[in-house]
């Protein structure tokens, strides 16, 4: 392989401390192949991830316009209401509020949460934490993130479709989906939103293929199996589920977009007639069945899920490890359960059409299975309190950020199995608890898991500290009003609160539940106010970080061997792997921390 | 100086990390007296499904606040500066085992412990063979048609056909019996919807293409809010209804009412 020849090349040495670039000795490149047109890993990672808190703060806006209208219905929308809806002065409509949650849901997790764990941090770590010069395939790699472009100008496009946005919810259940009937005025929307999702797919699909390769084949000398981080073994599972879930979703994105262009009617029934019209008169096919998209889709989504926390779940091992100052309590048991969620996270689908017409009986093996896969969630967060006791902690924002994740994960994990029982779900299928509980999987979960990470990575990344102060600031807020907002979602629920309600105090069922929803709205609008302390956090430490060597932190995997940043082909010295990644505390070593490539 | 600094953000965030519990369970606890729990049930097989949430409940909340608590103890506890090392310890095989298997077991048991209910609201229908089981998925009291954005209740003539000249059709509002296991058929005309009356604790998406077989049975006379809970498009947070639970004998005369009105108004043309 040719990491042998290019670390050769480099003068061994001359940077003890790391903190100056040895990439520019044999070949300079120009601005654009260097930051634009990248084949770097590093480069590409680093794309993937500010490109990616663009499409945050533009989901998060979102997520404030659905509690806008939900702590004070259509009154004005400040800030982004004269945007998304001039022709009434910043009023949500109806269907404006439905295309908010849509596109909430849409950004959040195809442009925001995947694109950051594996587009970002699966790109940046994967190679160096196994000890490859790069990514197997450096050219796919550049064009995984550069299609997934094309699907953020679609998605973008479809905000200002004719006739309005994509509105049939992030689920895009048929016929509302594919007839266009069903929602009057709309044209192009769903269109875009299915191909820009096709893009999505293609992008995360050659990623996944990279990533697994270079996992396979590119370890460095020593680095089995069982001698990587769980980062990486987390972010492995979620690349094989990707694999084999993706192609799924795009084959039904590609059924219902020939539903919506070429009349197809794989996903509608005969004889129903929408908005005083019978597709048939209008040429259009039927004869097939809304409920097979939500199959084809779950087959995807659910497993989405997992790929949206696994690889969070490894980070947070891992800074767990290296902040605590002790092993991973359970490594086996850890990598096990992580393949545990991933295999049962196949056959789960199901529990989200326990509602939908299924035949019943199927909903009682997807309720065992679902259930089931609480234990290995379970078993993680035992094995992180295992690894919590007897450790050195220290409070660092990683760390903070890391416990968390592991708290959060804890409520989010449990509320699961309501979801999961299927007699309990008749009740709180789509009402709020089922809001809170995904939240507190995926925001309350992975972003915070991707905040630990930023602030723990950051480092190699850019070769500085972020300031820890800000970054304190930033965690206590985002802790306290994270559990204001979703905390309390779960109240709404439990009183029986539908999601994707514009205006629920209609009912007299949920006339009472306003105050609490403008309780709630005014701690997420404190929870995106308390990111600007990340932001100018971010930038800053950027530019007048301070700086660092190699490793801050003492930690033992590859990553840190490197320079701050790594120049290109990643590693100025060879290395070679002689133990596991958590030798931390060691009694035959009298320093805390033993690296992987250390002889001795 | 710097080390009482440091003492109190150990406090602080322990403090904040034990708040979750605290809080957790508080919220829960008071849940009632701010309208915040489950709005009262008036239906046969509500009371069944709110004690497994309650089961399901305790369990959760005990796990919940062991592990937040083992969580702030070792934030506290093990932030502390210290000499000696860390643990060295890369695991237990006897805790291994223990967290696994218990917590199956305890699964196992939520598991199976929830099927009863289940095959009682989904599975098991009313056959229609007994006096206070008038009604069964072949031969049901209504038929309710789900389209946007309105409920359209159906009830056939005497001899039980829904394409008759006497089939009564009631929107938006629709009527039932109490303590009666009323059977119906929900369909939709155009795109997916959802049938959640909240306090008969059932809920059922309305399916173009099928004709979905759905009872409950309410157990006190009033009148319920009946929800849409499938996005069903722009005006789908306004496709409300209500069913009145009547008296048996209110029923009845409600129904012969107007089927003779439908009667008179059809002698009309």
């Amino acid at each position: 392989m040719s990491s042998s020849t290019t670390t050769q090349e480099r003068p061994l040495g001359l940077d003890p401390e790391g903190t100056v670039h040895v990439s520019h000795d044999h070949h300079e490149l120009g601005f654009l192949r260097k930051y634009i047109f990248s084949v770097d890993h590093k480069v590409i990672g680093i794309q993937f991830m500010l490109t990616g808190f663009v499409t945050l703060l533009v989901g998060g806006l979102l997520a404030m316009g659905i509690r806008w209208q939900l702590a004070f219905p259509w009154t004005e929308m400040p800030l982004i209401g004269k945007v998304l809806f001039p022709e009434t002065g910043g009023v949500a409509t109806p269907e404006g509020y439905t295309m908010l949650f849509t596109m909430h849901g849409t950004v959040m997790i195809f442009f925001v949460i995947i694109p950051l764990l594996t587009g970002a941090f699966g790109n940046f770590l994967i190679p160096l934490m196994i000890g490859a010069p790069d990514m197997a395939f450096p050219k796919l790699n550049m064009l995984g993130y550069w299609f997934w472009w094309p699907g953020i100008v679609l998605i973008a496009m479809a905000f200002g479709a004719e006739g309005g946005g994509p509105a049939a919810g992030w689920t895009a259940y048929p016929p509302l989906s594919t007839v266009e009937a069903a929602a009057p005025g709309s044209l192009s929307g769903q269109n875009l939103w299915l191909l820009s999702l096709t893009f999505v797919g293609v992008s995360s699909m050659m990623g996944a293929v990279n990533y697994v390769t270079t996992i396979v084949k590119m370890r460095a000398p020593g680095m089995t199996l069982f001698r990587m981080p769980l980062s990486i073994w987390g972010l492995l599972i979620s690349a094989l589920l990707q694999l084999f879930a993706l192609p799924v979703l795009t084959a039904a994105s590609f059924m219902q977009l020939f539903d919506r262009v070429f009349d197809s009617g794989f996903f509608t029934p005969p004889d129903v007639v929408i908005n005083g019209q019978r597709p048939e008169e209008l040429g259009a096919a039927s004869g097939g069945h809304p409920i097979l998209w939500q199959h084809l889709f779950w087959f995807y989504s659910h497993p989405a899920v997992y790929i949206m926390v696994l690889p969070a779940m490894g980070f947070v091992s891992d800074i767990i490890a290296v902040h605590g100052r002790k092993p991973i309590f359970g490594y086996k048991p850890m990598a096990y359960s992580m393949a545990g969620i991933a295999g049962l996270g196949f056959i789960v689908w199901g529990h989200h059409m326990f509602m939908s017409g299924m035949n019943p009986t199927v909903g009682l093996v997807f309720m065992t299975a679902t259930i089931m896969i609480a234990l290995p969630s379970a078993v993680k967060v035992f094995n992180w309190l295992g690894t919590l006791w007897g450790s050195r902690i220290n409070l660092t924002t990683p760390m903070l950020f890391a416990c968390a994740f592991v708290s959060m994960f804890i409520i989010g994990g449990l509320s699961g199995i309501w979801m999961a029982s299927t007699p309990v779900d008749i009740y709180i299928h789509d009402t709020y608890i089922i809001v809170a509980h995904f939240h507190y999987v995926v925001f309350a979960g992975s972003v915070l898991g991707i905040f630990a990470s930023i602030y723990h990575w950051f480092p190699k990344m850019f070769g500085r500290m972020m300031n820890e102060t800000l970054g304190k600031i930033h965690f206590v807020g985002t802790f306290i009003t994270t559990n204001a907002v979703f905390y309390m979602m779960h109240q709404l629920g439990i009183a029986g609160l539908m999601r994707r309600t514009a205006d629920p105090y209609a009912y007299e069922t949920y006339a009472h539940l306003q105050p609490l929803n403008q309780f709630i709205s005014y701690s997420a609008f404190a929870l995106l106010g308390f990111q600007i302390f990340f932001v100018v956090n971010f930038f800053h430490s950027i530019w007048w970080g301070k700086r660092v060597g190699r490793n801050p932190w003492k930690a033992n995997s590859l990553e840190w061997e490197t320079p701050s940043p790594p120049g290109h082909g990643n590693f100025d010295k060879q290395v070679e792997v002689y133990r596991g990644p958590y030798e931390f505390s060691s009694p035959e070593i009298e320093e805390d921390f033993w690296p992987q490539a250390a002889k001795v | 100086m710097s080390l009482l600094k440091s003492f109190f953000f150990r406090v602080f965030i322990s403090a904040l990390f034990l708040a979750v519990p605290i809080l957790g369970v508080w919220t829960f606890v008071t849940a009632d007296d701010h309208g915040w729990w489950f709005p009262e049930n008036v239906s046969s097989y509500g009371g069944e499904i709110d004690y497994l949430f309650n089961v399901i409940l305790t369990m959760v909340a005990i796990t919940f606040v062991l592990t937040e608590v083992v969580l702030v103890y070792c934030l506290f506890w093990y932030s502390q500066k210290r000499d000696s090392k860390a643990t060295f310890s890369h695991g237990s095989h006897t805790l291994e085992m223990i967290w696994t298997a218990v917590p199956a077991l305890l699964l196992v048991f939520i598991a199976f412990s929830q099927m009863g209910a289940w095959n009682a609201v989904k599975i098991d229908m009313p056959d229609g063979t007994e006096a206070d089981e008038p009604y069964s998925p072949d031969r049901p009291m209504m038929e309710v048609y789900a389209s946007q954005f309105d409920w359209r209740a159906r009830y056939p003539d005497e001899e039980g056909n829904f394409d008759g000249m006497d089939v009564v059709e009631t929107p938006y509002d629709m009527y039932v019996p109490v303590d009666t296991k009323v059977v119906f058929r929900l369909i939709s005309r155009d795109v997916l919807h959802s049938f959640f009356v909240p306090k008969f604790r059932l809920k059922q998406d309305a399916v173009p293409g099928m004709e979905i077989p759905v009872w409950f049975e309410a157990t006190a006379v009033g009148e319920y809010d009946l929800i849409c809970a499938e996005l069903c498009g722009w005006g789908h947070y306004k496709m409300a209804g209500k069913v009145h639970v009547l008296p048996q004998d209110e029923y009845d005369a409600w129904l012969a009412g107007a089927r003779e009105e439908l009667r008179s108004n059809g002698s009309l043309d």
